[in-house]
């Protein structure tokens, strides 16, 4: 693995090149089964004897209470809510991320930046402004985009929950008053967003649409790799 | 930062605790309220949703340099698209009591990069009159510290481990925040005011840069409260 760097300057007393453990990213939407993969991956890693932890997104001790209730009306401007998911970021890649690196730790993120950038811009906002608000934040050592193509992904939401989630359906972006045409092309944007970080950002492209298991093995075998384990049998 | 042309009027005022800065923009705004012009009146840290979560950082000690500037950008992003963006849209003067040049010095003195920060606040325009509230620092010092001496832990910039002593901690930050509004006075044409005259000489000074800067008569509101 290549030392630690920040994308641009690093936050006020970080020191990037020092921290060890690593920064694994899985992105992609809603029931595209990261979590699944994240809990097996989990189980796997620790069953090898490497300690790991698990962050995502809206879970900072400092902000998630009021993502919560900002998400429930809808009282903040884009921008306000774009810059509290800034900060509830920095609160967990400076005071859990990092203390984890430090520490040696493998650190399992269920979705990071790239998320938060491509809902921003596909919300309006100027690339440059959101690129410049995220460019203190770590580079990971690899992101697993995960793939799926829009129908599977509609009926494993379906499957789960039977009805489409507001946020994640692009509700408020009024691209169409119909649900279901609404999350269509809301994560078809999302999808051509990522589609456009993947090379500037170097994403690992993961086809989602296979089963648990096939999926599983292709992502122990990557892990392994990036983690240079040699264990045969994976 | 690009500026498009809107019909209304931003001041702001900038400088240390304790400077009158407070006391200056309040009156002016009773001026231009009480003479019939549309005026707004904003402060630092002030949005409901923000306040809740910037209280329990600061309370428990939470916030980095990161997430402290982040927070308070967050807060501003929150009067700026709610409520200043469309009062100048809708032809106001908005007085502004600290305004991004706050988080400029703060943050800049602990640590943030000011290309970062600049780019941060990108989104909110200029001033079209800031007035910066200079004192020497002693005065300034003197006037805080003899009033209210208990200081707050980031008030007094306790986290940047200037000093165990919380009354030489916050010397010595504000001393670092002053020389940052220094280095900014021509980067963004602050009127420099003399803070340690009187109250009253002060704002008639202002009020004479506002009435030549600003036509007030475009300003007169179309319906009595």
């Amino acid at each position: 693995m290549k030392p630690k760097r920040c994308y641009d300057l690093p936050p006020p007393g970080l020191s990037p090149s020092t921290l060890t453990g690593a920064l694994i990213v899985i992105e992609g939407p809603d029931s595209s089964g990261r979590s699944t993969h994240i809990a097996m991956l989990a189980e796997w890693l620790e069953q090898k004897g490497y300690a790991v932890a698990q962050v995502g997104l809206k879970r900072s001790t400092l902000v998630s209470r009021e993502l919560e209730t900002a998400k429930q009306g809808n009282v903040l401007s884009p921008r306000t809510l774009s810059l509290f998911y800034a900060t509830d970021f920095y609160d967990q890649m400076e005071n859990r991320i990092v203390p984890a690196l430090r520490a040696g730790f493998i650190v399992l993120a269920d979705r990071y930046i790239y998320t938060l950038m491509a809902r921003d811009i596909v919300r309006g906002a100027r690339p440059e402004w959101v690129e410049s608000v995220y460019s203190m934040a770590l580079v990971p050592d690899v992101v697993f985009s995960f793939v799926v193509s829009s129908r599977t992904l509609v009926e494993r939401t379906f499957q789960k929950n039977s009805r489409l989630d507001y946020w994640e359906s692009g509700m408020d972006t009024g691209l169409s008053r119909d649900w279901f045409e609404c999350h269509m092309k809301y994560q078809r944007r999302m999808r051509a967003e990522f589609n456009r970080m993947e090379k500037r950002y170097g994403f690992e492209r993961v086809n989602a649409n296979r089963s648990i298991r096939t999926l599983d093995i292709d992502l122990k075998k990557r892990v392994q790799k990036l983690l240079e384990i040699d264990i045969p049998e994976a | 930062m690009r500026q498009e042309d809107l019909p209304g009027k931003l001041i702001a005022v900038e400088g240390l605790d304790g400077s009158g800065k407070s006391t200056q923009v309040y009156l002016l705004s009773k001026w231009l309220q009480g003479l019939g012009y549309k005026t707004f009146f904003s402060e630092w840290n002030s949005s409901a949703l923000v306040k809740q979560a910037t209280r329990r950082g600061k309370k428990k000690q939470l916030l980095t340099p990161t997430t402290f500037s982040l927070i308070h950008a967050t807060d501003l992003a929150d009067r700026y698209e709610r409520q200043i963006l469309p009062m100048l849209k809708a032809g106001y003067i908005v007085l502004c009591d600290r305004y991004i040049f706050t988080s400029f010095a703060r943050d800049g003195v602990r640590g943030c990069d000011p290309g970062w920060l600049r780019r941060l606040y990108g989104f909110a325009r200029l001033p079209d009159i800031t007035f910066f509230y200079k004192l020497p620092l002693e005065v300034a010092l003197g006037r805080i510290l003899e009033g209210r001496p208990r200081l707050k832990y980031f008030e007094a910039g306790m986290d940047l481990d200037l000093s165990p002593d919380i009354v030489e901690s916050f010397r010595l930050f504000q001393g670092q925040v002053l020389e940052q509004y220094l280095s900014m006075v021509e980067e963004f044409f602050f009127t420099v005011v003399d803070a340690t005259g009187n109250v009253y000489s002060q704002q008639r000074e202002a009020r004479r840069i506002v009435r030549n800067t600003i036509d007030l008569a475009k300003y007169r509101r179309r319906i009595t409260p």
